[in-house]
C-alpha cells in the first residue's frame, strides 16, 4: 500500500507542476466557488446574527408570550401584574419585563440618523446584558441608556455621552437626551443596532399612538425567566402555563425561529450556499472528465507498464484533493482580504464553525465532483487506449 | 504453478476466440512458440492475422480462451488480473506503436518509472537508467519532456524503460511505425543490440519486413495460424530485402 501510494504522489504531483498553469487555472475556479460559498455563509450568519443577536445571548432559559400571539415579540402583550405572578412560580429565579420598539437616533452635528431598536428591560434583572465598557443601569426611571458595540462603532458615542432619540408619540415627533452608562458587546435585535433602557423610562419614551398617550396601565411585549435549574425547563414552562393566565412560553431557540422571516432568510441563503457548492461539484467533475478523456491513452501505457489499478486511483485523487485545497486556501485568502474593506453596516460575520463547515464542504466537493472521472480512470482498458484490441 | 523450463516464453496451443454476430472468430489459432533468453524474434503477418492478438496475450494485456502461455515457467493464461498487473511491471518490458511516453515525465523520468513502479529506484537504478539512455544516444536529452524529443528519441526512451528493470520478456509493437527508415533501421539495431547483450527474450511485431534484418527468428502469422517459421540467416536477409509486406 505504501509502495502504491508512493507511486500515486509521484505521478500526481510531477503531473500537476508539469502542466501547472492548467492546474492552477481551475484552483482559481475553485477559489471563486469558495469566496462566494465563505461570503454567502458570512452573510447567512450575519443577517441570522444580526436577527437573533440579543435574544441568542440572552441569560434567559424561557420567554413568556401572551397567549395566541405565536411566539411574535412585537404581537405579544403582557401587563405588570403578570410578572408578579410569574415570579411566585416554583423554579424561576429571575424574572424580567422586556418590551421593543423602533426609534431614530440624531445628532447635532451631520452625522445621519441612525434607526435603532429601543429595547426596554429591567435593570438588576434578566435581560440586561452586561456592559464591556462603564456601568449598569441604575434605576428603573433613570434617563440612561446602555449602547450596543454596534450603535457605538456607527455613532462613536462615548460612555458619559448625551444622545437624542427622536420618536413619534400621537402625530408628534418627541426628542427624549439619555446619558450613555455603557456600552455593551453587539446586541443587535431585528437587525438593528440596539440600545437598552430602564423599562419605566422605555415606557415614557417609546413611539405611542393618540390612544396610548392617555393610557396608565405598564405594557410589555413579553417577561424574560431564568430558573433556578435549567434542566428543569419542561417542568417549569408546565407549571407557568398552568398557573399564570392567558400565557404561552417558548424556549429562546422556538423564539429566534419564529423571528419574522427568520426562517425563511436562513433557508434561502443555505440553498444558496448549497447551490454553490453544487455548481462547484460540476465544474470540477466536468475538469476532471475532460482531463481524463484527454489522457486515455496516458493511463493505458501507465496500466499496460504495471501500475496497478488503486495507484491510478489514487493519483486522481490526491491531483483533485491538492487542487481542491490550493483552491480553497486562495479562496480563503481571497475572502478574509476583502472582508478587511467591508464597512459595518454589511451584515457579514464569518463564524468560525460555519467557516469550518463551509470549508470542510468545499474541499469535500473535490473529489465528489471527481468521483465519476476516477471511476472512469480505473475503467480504462490498456488494450484499448493503446488501440489494441481487435 | 510454475513449470520447469528452458525457454523464457513458450506458448502451447494458444487461441482466441472472439465473437461476433456472424458466430465465432479464432484470432489466434492453435498457435504454439518458443522463445529463448537472448533471442530477438519477429512477429509478422499482413493485416488481421492475429499478430497484434498475440502480443496482447504475450504481454498479460489480454488472456488466452485457450492454451499456455508459460513466461520464465509461469502460466500467464491461469493468472488473475492482478497477478497479471505484477507481472507486467516485474517480468515485461513493452514498447508501443505511439503514445509511448509519460507525457509529464522527462525521458529519465520515464525510465525511472518501471525502477519506481518495482520498488527497485536506488543509486544505482538511477545510475543505470542514465548510462542507459547515453547508451542510447540521449545524453544531452535526459531531462527533456517528450513533446520535446522527436519520434526517434521517444522510440529510444521508450527502449530503456523496456529495458531497464531487467525483464524475462521484451515486447515491441510495431516500433518503427512512425520513424523514418534510417531511425526506423537505428532503432530495431539498437533493440537487437540490447536484447542479445542483456540475455532478454524480444518479440517484434512488425509490418516493415526490412527491420526483420537484425532478428535471429521471423515468425509468419495468417489468419490466426503461425504458417511459417524462417530461421536461417539467409532466409531472413531474404525476406528483409523483399521489404515492406
Amino acid at each position: 500500500m505504501r509502495q502504491i501510494f508512493s507511486i500515486s504522489t509521484y505521478l500526481a504531483i510531477k503531473e500537476i507542476w508539469r502542466n501547472r498553469g492548467r492546474f492552477l487555472l481551475v484552483s482559481l475556479v475553485i477559489a471563486l466557488i469558495t469566496l462566494l460559498v465563505l461570503f454567502i455563509a458570512a452573510l447567512g450568519e450575519g443577517l441570522g446574527n444580526g436577527n437573533r443577536e440579543y435574544l441568542s445571548k440572552l441569560n434567559a432559559e424561557l420567554i413568556v408570550f401572551q397567549e395566541k400571539s405565536d411566539f411574535l415579540i412585537q404581537a405579544s402583550r403582557l401587563g405588570k401584574d403578570r410578572l408578579a405572578q410569574i415570579r411566585r412560580v416554583d423554579g424561576v429565579a429571575d424574572s424580567g419585563l422586556f418590551g421593543t420598539a423602533n426609534a431614530t437616533l440624531v445628532f447635532n452635528d451631520e452625522t445621519e440618523p441612525l434607526k435603532i431598536a429601543l429595547l426596554g428591560i429591567e435593570p438588576g434583572h434578566v435581560g440586561e446584558p452586561p456592559v464591556l465598557e462603564g456601568t449598569q443601569l441604575s434605576t428603573d426611571l433613570a434617563r440612561e441608556t446602555i449602547i450596543d458595540k454596534n450603535t457605538a462603532i456607527r455613532t462613536n458615542l462615548q460612555v458619559g455621552d448625551l444622545l437624542t432619540v427622536r420618536v413619534t408619540q400621537g402625530t408628534r415627533d418627541e426628542f427624549y437626551e439619555l446619558r450613555v452608562s455603557g456600552i455593551s458587546d453587539g446586541q443587535q435585535f431585528a437587525l438593528q443596532p440596539t440600545i437598552f433602557v430602564p423599562f419605566y423610562t422605555w415606557d415614557r419614551i417609546r413611539p405611542k399612538s393618540e390612544a396610548e398617550l392617555n393610557a396608565s396601565n405598564l405594557v410589555a411585549n413579553v417577561v424574560l425567566v431564568k430558573l433556578e435549574n435549567p434542566s428543569q425547563l419542561e417542568l417549569v414552562q408546565q407549571r407557568l402555563e398552568t398557573q399564570v393566565d392567558k400565557i404561552e412560553t417558548a424556549t429562546k431557540i422556538e423564539t429566534i425561529q419564529a423571528l419574522p422571516g427568520y426562517s425563511a432568510q436562513q433557508s434561502t441563503l443555505n440553498t444558496q450556499g448549497g447551490f454553490t457548492l453544487f455548481i462547484g461539484i460540476l465544474v470540477i467533475g466536468g475538469f476532471f472528465q475532460i482531463q481524463i478523456l484527454q489522457k486515455v491513452a496516458q493511463i493505458g501505457v501507465l496500466k499496460a507498464i504495471g501500475t496497478a489499478n488503486p495507484a491510478v486511483a489514487i493519483s486522481s485523487i490526491i491531483q483533485i484533493t491538492l487542487v481542491t485545497l490550493i483552491g480553497v486556501l486562495i479562496g480563503g485568502l481571497f475572502t478574509f482580504m476583502f472582508s478587511l474593506f467591508f464597512p459595518p453596516t454589511v451584515p457579514i460575520v464569518f463564524n468560525g464553525t460555519t467557516s469550518a463547515i463551509a470549508i470542510v464542504a468545499l474541499i469535500l466537493i473535490g473529489p465528489l465532483g471527481g468521483l465519476v472521472s476516477i471511476r472512469y480512470a480505473v475503467r480504462i482498458e490498456p488494450l484499448k487506449a493503446l488501440g489494441l484490441s481487435s | 504453478m510454475k513449470t520447469q523450463t528452458s525457454y523464457a516464453l513458450e506458448t502451447k496451443s494458444v487461441i482466441k476466440t472472439y465473437q461476433s454476430e456472424s458466430g465465432s472468430i479464432n484470432a489466434v489459432n492453435d498457435v504454439s512458440l518458443q522463445v529463448k533468453p537472448g533471442e530477438f524474434v519477429a512477429l509478422v503477418g499482413p493485416s488481421g492475422s492475429g499478430k497484434t492478438t498475440m502480443l496482447s496475450i504475450l504481454a498479460a494485456l489480454l488472456k488466452p480462451t485457450n492454451g499456455q502461455v508459460l513466461l520464465d515457467g509461469e502460466d500467464l493464461a491461469e493468472m488473475g488480473d492482478k497477478e497479471r498487473v505484477i507481472m507486467r511491471r516485474e517480468k515485461i518490458g513493452f514498447t508501443f506503436q505511439a503514445n509511448n511516453l509519460v507525457p509529464y515525465l522527462t525521458a529519465v523520468e520515464n525510465v525511472e518509472l518501471m525502477l519506481r513502479l518495482n520498488n527497485k529506484l536506488d543509486k544505482v537504478g538511477k545510475l543505470r537508467a542514465r548510462e542507459l539512455l547515453s547508451r542510447l544516444g540521449l545524453s544531452e536529452r535526459l531531462h527533456n519532456l517528450p513533446g520535446q524529443l522527436s519520434g526517434g528519441q521517444q522510440q529510444r526512451v521508450a527502449i530503456a524503460r523496456a529495458l531497464i528493470h531487467n525483464p524475462s520478456l521484451v515486447l515491441a509493437d510495431e516500433p518503427t511505425a512512425s520513424l523514418d527508415t534510417e531511425r526506423a533501421y537505428q532503432v530495431v539495431q539498437t533493440f537487437a543490440s540490447l536484447i542479445h547483450e542483456q540475455n532478454r527474450a524480444g518479440i517484434m511485431v512488425t509490418h516493415d519486413l526490412r527491420m526483420c534484418e537484425y532478428t535471429d527468428r521471423v515468425l509468419f502469422m495468417q489468419d490466426g495460424n503461425l504458417v511459417r517459421s524462417y530461421t536461417s540467416k539467409a532466409e531472413i536477409m531474404e525476406l528483409a530485402r523483399g521489404g515492406v509486406h
